[in-house]
């Protein structure tokens, strides 16, 4: 690298390296330069002019949102002809800002206010009248005050650099300019809402969260997005209980600045009706409201009952459950109940890429490898809609990094707008790795992507293809669910135990799988946990003793002879582990009155039977699953702080036998997110045209918006 | 969309005189043709420009929004343009725009209900110097004295209109 | 055609054929001096035609002046990119109208010059950005290139040069900012006509992010003669480093506005008396609008210097693009403040929040000043206003914008006041000043 450059800004000696921006050399410094449109790793605007500032020897005042630092530079980010400048700019400003604050949304976190009132002018000399433009709704979530807009162009970088969906432009010229949608009067994008965030004053605001509080009067909970499995971190906004707003205020989190439409507005299934908020017992066939003492005390005698006759149990775990207790449920299954009937939906054939990659370190990518690697390769996954972060990371790589973008696809996906990409028919993937083979082993590194598609032997070929690159290769298997990862690795799983060991290291049999327990007509109790196995068929054996955890009374529910209301994952504590095998910490939010956690849940019942779990909080599991599941020894400075730490479950081969019957993807898309996204009305509110952001918008993309799953929400009365 | 085989002849040209994969670059002269011919800047006339120059229609939305002599709406047959620039005004431009006003009963961009003359008031045409000037669609007049610029309407109105060389 | 008569004080060098039949056809052309210079010039390396152009003393006629023999110089060289020749005939500056003839009576001079400077670079391609308005400038500078193609001087091989060179028109759609030369590059691409950052200059980046050559129209016909009679002979014509003769269009107030080709250094009491037939009706001279509307006014007392770009520029104002507006003894100043102000405001592109916002809030004052409501406290206001844009603004439409206007306010603050008392008896009660701390 070349010499750092060395300059003076108010009086500091600084140094930098060659082409550093002068106003990033300040913020090094602790010195602010205000500035609207300049914007971390968005393009260049030098539009506001807010960032004026005095660099000697040169007549005029300058811009620091573009002056790259030069040898000897002495700059003054504050004397009185700077300030002066300032507060013109801001004066100019607000001539046609509509100044009412008092009703904004933004009021309290509005960036305009925070510079008139550092630097602004106390009155105005404006007395002619204010161009007025009526409000427009552009989506059900996304409106736009025109009058309010400052034109920083945020918005419009945002949308085209960073999401790559270039749905919103500029319109008009001069005053009358203004951020115009592509639909003409509405938005066909993504609905991810990072316009909205991004706008420093009230220009665009939220469907879900305007004239609904004061910023100040809400709590902010940093958690973690329990829709997919990308591990988002997401600020909840909660006041008297309940999620006002979901966003990432501070940026912080594997996502930095994203979050797609489920992580910033389908929190409000937290908030419907339909949330069970007492306990359900089977009397005379029909589900009542019981007490939750009631309602355990049916389940324990019920399941000691069966225990002490050692009849057949069979438990599903859930994708968004926490690990801590996921690790309790399977001990549970295994300890108390004696069973090795335990299972989740599996929606990605992790066990198999563990095994394949015979416990070597280093062979798992991370969220930020994917905006760092030098060349990644996506295979079956039309990761804009299944994988937003993941597009997101790789599309800014792409764009900051100058990273090689590979994908291989049966039908469009949205890397065809900036990748490299070839279609390939499911089955036929290999053929076009081949032919891409010589490029790819040019490359310095890679990491490989890979949807529920590639499962058992194919990713046992893939593995193999990587290693014959002879190029370091990293992997990702795309799952679907907040903790599918997790649940994996805690061993919701019949032949392994948390971390991928055998289960005949605890003297055991491998037990039955989903598929096995639904048909097995021997099955006396079945102990659903955050699942919906229903949804795709039902129980053979009728007669079986049927407890299902839940938030909804789901299509599996319904059948229950108890149903015990769950709290969501904003509602809890404890970690989850994302796509990439990143554990990070869930913080407890806003409280559904009647709804118990699964943790809390699968303790009571434990005291219930009088059985000995041993430790009680989730603290204490973690602990437990940081000192028996390999790889899960996190620092638990860096989890404890909000941080992502990854983990590597598996130092071996790992013993058991593949079901790739058993690997289905969720086919969830950017609006439909299982059982929870039937009941997010925001979701299912918007209906985006499909196709309208895939380079070919006459193909029908993989995964089609709204195909799957979104059914007319359940009504109530 | 069907444009004449001349504009079709023009979008040819247009688009072979861009270096390769800079179609659009084509989008403005396309966008002004196209609306001399079609009357306006019509959705259809804008979703044909995108799928011509490779943009999307928001791109050629963007563009139609920024320059002043692309409309959306219909112009009259004859767009009536009065230059009130400073040279122009010097020399009487804006009690012409006034005379024009008045006597063809139209306000500043408004359209006569028989579609045949519109008015604008615009800003400098390049014609400073033989002021005040006005433009009949692209046809200058120089010198336009209000009892000038009535005999050019009457011509307008009786079909006897030349463009005047 | 012209559309005034020709005054004999001119010094007819690139308007020499204007008057001549036909005279936009090639045959016109090549029967008087035409391409001639663009064959010296294929005998020359880029270094003399550099040198030859410096030697001329030639100024870009856009309205910055810019030596173009030092612009041609920041081309870079053997870049393995494709280099562009851009003309700008945006021609859109209040008071300016000469580009329009050098377009429709003498194109192939503008062809030639643009080939010249297609050769030194070893450009390719090039484009004639002309203003949406002057469609049938289009079609004669179209016929031209179509001419100049049949006879070999565009095309492929040029006169057995073994060097291409493509050129076509390009239009615009109305939009002042367009003729800014970044954003006319930007507008070439098809897009808003919203400048570009700078640095890098369209020297380096310029048309389709490579190196491009781009000057004003009288720029790009003012380099054939210079090849056929020299530099030094062109710079002889002019005052020292104001080489040569410019189009000069008079406007406004004078017997006989026109547009003339004067030597540079010409001196502008002369333009207006003897050129021009002197003020209009035996008025007395109040003020000059010397350079387009972008450039402060000069009272009467101050228009005794020569015109050229130095003299105007220690006057602390500039010869622009060359359109003198002059305005007698009569002229209601505010008004034109207010129509000046209206064009910035309605051509402000709108990119950056000095310019959008003060042109237009300048505007609004204007307006209701001019229509009897101003206070007292506008005045200092308006140039407060000015000030506050003043080399703060993304482009140099702010600056245009700003500087008449303080430019009024400091020369003629005593109209200004008069008016005020004036219309006081009319004024409406001032509105409460509305406080936001
Ligand atoms: C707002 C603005 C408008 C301009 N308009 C024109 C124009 O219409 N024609 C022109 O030749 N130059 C115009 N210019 C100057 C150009 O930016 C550029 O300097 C010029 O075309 C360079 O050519 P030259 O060196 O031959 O003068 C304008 C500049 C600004 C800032
Ligand atoms: S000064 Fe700013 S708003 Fe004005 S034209 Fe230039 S960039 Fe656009
Ligand atoms: S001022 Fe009217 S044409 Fe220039």
């Amino acid at each position: 690298m070349a010499d750092p450059v060395k300059f003076t800004i108010d009086g500091q000696e600084l140094t930098a390296a060659p082409g550093t921006l002068l106003i990033n050399a300040a913020k090094e410094a602790g010195i602010s330069i205000p500035a609207f449109c300049y914007y971390d790793n968005l393009s260049l605007q030098a539009a506001c002019r807010m960032c004026l500032v005095e660099v000697e020897k040169t007549p005029k005042l300058q811009v620091a949102c573009t002056l790259p630092v030069a040898e000897g530079m002495v700059v003054h980010t504050d004397s009185p002809q700077v300030r002066q400048a300032r507060k013109g700019t801001l004066e100019f400003l607000l001539t046609n800002h509509p100044l009412d604050c008092p009703v904004c949304d933004k009021g309290g976190e509005c960036e305009l206010q925070d510079m008139v009132f550092r630097y602004g002018a106390g009155e105005s000399r404006y007395r002619e009248t204010k161009i007025h433009v009526d409000e427009k709704q552009w989506s059900p979530v996304v409106f736009y005050d025109a009058p309010r807009c400052i034109l920083c162009y945020r918005c419009v970088r945002i949308c085209g650099e960073g999401l790559g969906v270039s749905a919103l432009g500029i319109g008009n010229r001069g005053a009358a300019a203004e951020i115009v949608p592509n639909g003409g009067d509405h938005l066909e994008c993504d609905e991810c809402g990072a316009c909205i965030d991004i706008c420093p004053v009230g220009a665009l605001t939220s469907g879900t969260y305007r004239y609904k509080t004061r910023p100040w009067e809400m709590e902010h909970v940093g958690t973690i997005c329990t829709h997919c499995s990308n591990g988002c971190k997401t600020t909840l906004g909660v006041r008297n209980g309940e999620i006002i707003r979901a966003n990432n205020r501070d940026r912080s989190g594997v996502n930095g600045e994203f979050l797609c439409i489920k992580g910033r507005y389908a929190f409000d299934f937290n908030e419907h009706p339909d949330r069970l908020t007492a306990p359900l017992v089977r009397t005379n066939g029909e589900l009542k409201p019981v007490s939750w003492a009631i309602a355990l005390a049916t389940v324990a005698k019920k399941f000691n009952e069966l225990r002490a006759r050692h009849a057949k149990f069979g438990v599903i775990g859930s994708n968004h459950t926490t690990n801590e207790e996921n690790y309790l449920l399977q001990e549970f299954a295994r300890q108390v109940l004696g069973t090795s009937n335990i299972d989740h939906h599996r929606t990605g054939d992790v066990a198999t890429l563990m095994d394949a990659l015979q416990g070597r370190s280093n062979a798992l990518a991370t969220i930020g490898d994917l905006l760092t690697a030098k060349a990644a390769l996506v295979i079956d996954s039309d990761l804009a809609q299944e994988q937003p972060l993941i597009a997101f990371q790789l599309r800014s790589n792409a764009r900051l990094n100058k990273g090689h973008i590979y994908a291989i696809s049966p039908g469009p996906v949205r890397e065809d707008n900036y990748a490299t990409t070839t279609r390939a028919a499911l089955g036929q993937e290999f053929e076009a790795l081949e032919k891409w083979r010589e490029q790819l082993a040019k490359e310095p590194e890679l990491v490989i992507l890979f949807g529920a598609a590639i499962k058992d032997n194919a990713i046992r070929q893939l593995v193999a293809f990587g290693d014959s690159l002879g190029i370091p290769v990293k992997y990702v298997c795309l799952v679907d669910y907040s903790n599918s990862r997790g649940a994996s690795d805690m061993g919701l799983l019949p032949d392994l135990l948390p971390g991928y060991q055998p289960v005949s290291n605890a003297g055991l049999e491998p037990g039955l799988n989903v598929d096995q327990m639904l048909a097995d007509p021997n099955l006396e109790a079945l102990w659903v946990v955050g699942s919906n196995p229903f949804l795709r068929g039902n129980l053979a054996g009728r007669s079986a003793f049927l407890v299902v955890q839940d938030l909804f009374l789901t299509e599996t529910a319904r059948h229950a002879d108890v149903v015990l209301p769950a709290a969501s994952a904003y509602e809890k504590i404890g970690t989850v582990t994302n796509v990439c095998g990143e554990v990070q910490k869930l913080q407890r939010g806003p409280k559904t009155m009647g709804a118990k956690s699964d943790f809390e849940i699968i303790a009571l019942l434990a005291r219930e039977m009088h059985a000995d779990l041993g430790r009680l909080t989730p603290e204490a599991v973690f602990n437990e699953i940081r000192q028996n599941v390999h790889g899960y020894n996190v620092p638990l400075l860096v989890v404890e702080t909000g941080g992502a730490a990854p983990t590597a479950p598996v130092n071996g081969r790992v013993s058991f036998q593949s079901h790739p019957e058993l690997i289905r993807s969720a086919q969830n898309t950017l609006y439909t997110s299982g059982t929870l996204g039937r009941y997010s009305q925001m979701l299912n509110s918007v209906l985006e045209a499909p196709g309208a952001l895939y380079r070919d918008p006459g193909i029908e993309p993989l995964v089609k918006p709204g195909s799957v799953q979104v059914e007319t929400i359940v009504s109530h009365d | 969309m069907t444009f004449s085989p001349e504009l079709e002849a023009r979008f040819a040209k247009l688009l072979a005189s861009y270096p390769p994969g800079r179609q659009r670059s084509a989008v403005v002269p396309m966008l002004l043709y196209g609306q001399d011919e079609v009357g306006a800047v019509t959705q259809e006339l804008v979703e044909e420009v995108a799928r011509r120059c490779g943009v999307t229609p928001l791109q050629v939305d963007e563009v139609i929004g920024y320059y002043s002599m692309l409309h959306r709406k219909p112009l009259g047959k004859y767009h009536v343009q009065v230059c009130t620039n400073i040279a122009c005004q010097a020399r009487g431009g804006e009690e012409l725009m006034d005379h024009a006003a008045r006597t063809l009963k139209l306000g500043n961009k408004e359209v006569s209900t028989d579609g045949l003359i519109s008015l604008e008031e615009v800003e400098c045409m390049g014609a400073c110097s033989w002021a005040p000037a006005i433009q009949i669609n692209y046809d200058f007049h120089h010198f336009v004295t209000p009892e000038r610029f009535d005999q050019l309407i009457a011509a307008l109105r009786d079909g006897t209109y030349r463009k005047a060389s | 055609m012209r559309y005034n008569d020709p005054s004999p004080l001119e010094v007819r060098v690139i308007s020499q054929r204007f008057d001549l039949p036909n005279s936009a056809s090639i045959d016109t052309y090549l029967a008087n001096d035409g391409y001639v210079a663009i064959k010296k010039v294929l005998g020359l390396t880029p270094e003399q035609i550099i040198d030859e152009l410096k030697a001329s003393s030639l100024r870009g006629r856009g309205g910055a002046g810019f030596p173009t023999g030092m612009k041609w110089s920041f081309v870079p060289r053997n870049t393995g990119k494709p280099t562009y020749i851009i003309c700008n005939s945006d021609e859109s500056e209040p008071g300016t109208c000469k580009d329009r003839l050098l377009m429709e009576n003498d194109p192939h001079q503008l062809i030639e010059g643009m080939m010249i400077a297609g050769w030194t670079i070893k450009s390719n391609k090039g484009y004639i950005f002309i203003r949406g308005e002057y469609r049938y400038l289009i079609d004669i500078v179209d016929r031209a290139i179509a001419e100049a193609y049949e006879r070999g001087y565009l095309g492929k091989n040029i006169l057995g040069s073994g060097w291409d060179f493509d050129l076509y028109t390009h239009t615009g759609a109305g939009a002042y900012e367009c003729g800014e030369e970044s954003a006319l590059l930007e507008s070439l691409e098809g897009k808003r006509g919203v400048p570009r950052l700078k640095p890098p200059f369209p020297a380096v980046v310029g048309a389709f992010q490579s190196p491009t050559i781009l000057n004003n129209c009288e720029t790009f016909s003012s380099v054939p003669v210079i090849f056929r009679n020299g530099g030094a002979w062109y710079a002889e014509l002019g005052t020292p480093k104001n080489g040569g003769t410019r189009l000069v269009c008079v406007s406004g107030h004078v017997e006989k506005p026109g547009v003339y080709e004067l030597p540079m250094g010409f001196p502008i009491m002369r333009i207006i008396n003897e050129v021009c037939g002197g003020v209009r009706n035996g008025k007395k001279l109040k003020a000059i609008i010397p350079g387009g509307s972008s450039s402060p006014c000069l009272r009467a007392d101050e228009c005794d210097i020569p015109y050229d770009f130095d003299s105007l520029a220690k006057a602390k104002t500039m010869a622009g693009s060359g359109g003198i507006v002059v305005l007698d003894e009569d002229t209601d100043i505010v008004a034109v403040a207010l129509r000046t102000i209206k064009f910035y405001a309605h051509e402000s592109c709108g990119w950056c929040i000095p310019c959008r916002e003060g042109t237009t809030w300048l505007k609004k004052i204007l307006t209701r000043f001019h229509e009897g409501g101003g206070i007292p406290s506008d005045i200092d206001l308006i140039g407060e206003l000015a000030s506050n844009m003043l080399g703060r603004t993304f482009c140099a439409l702010g600056d245009a914008a700003a500087m008449p206007t303080g430019g009024f306010i400091a020369k003629f603050r005593d109209e200004f006041e008069e008016y005020l008392k004036k219309h006081s008896a009319q004024a409406p009660e001032a509105p409460e000043l509305v406080s936001i701390a």
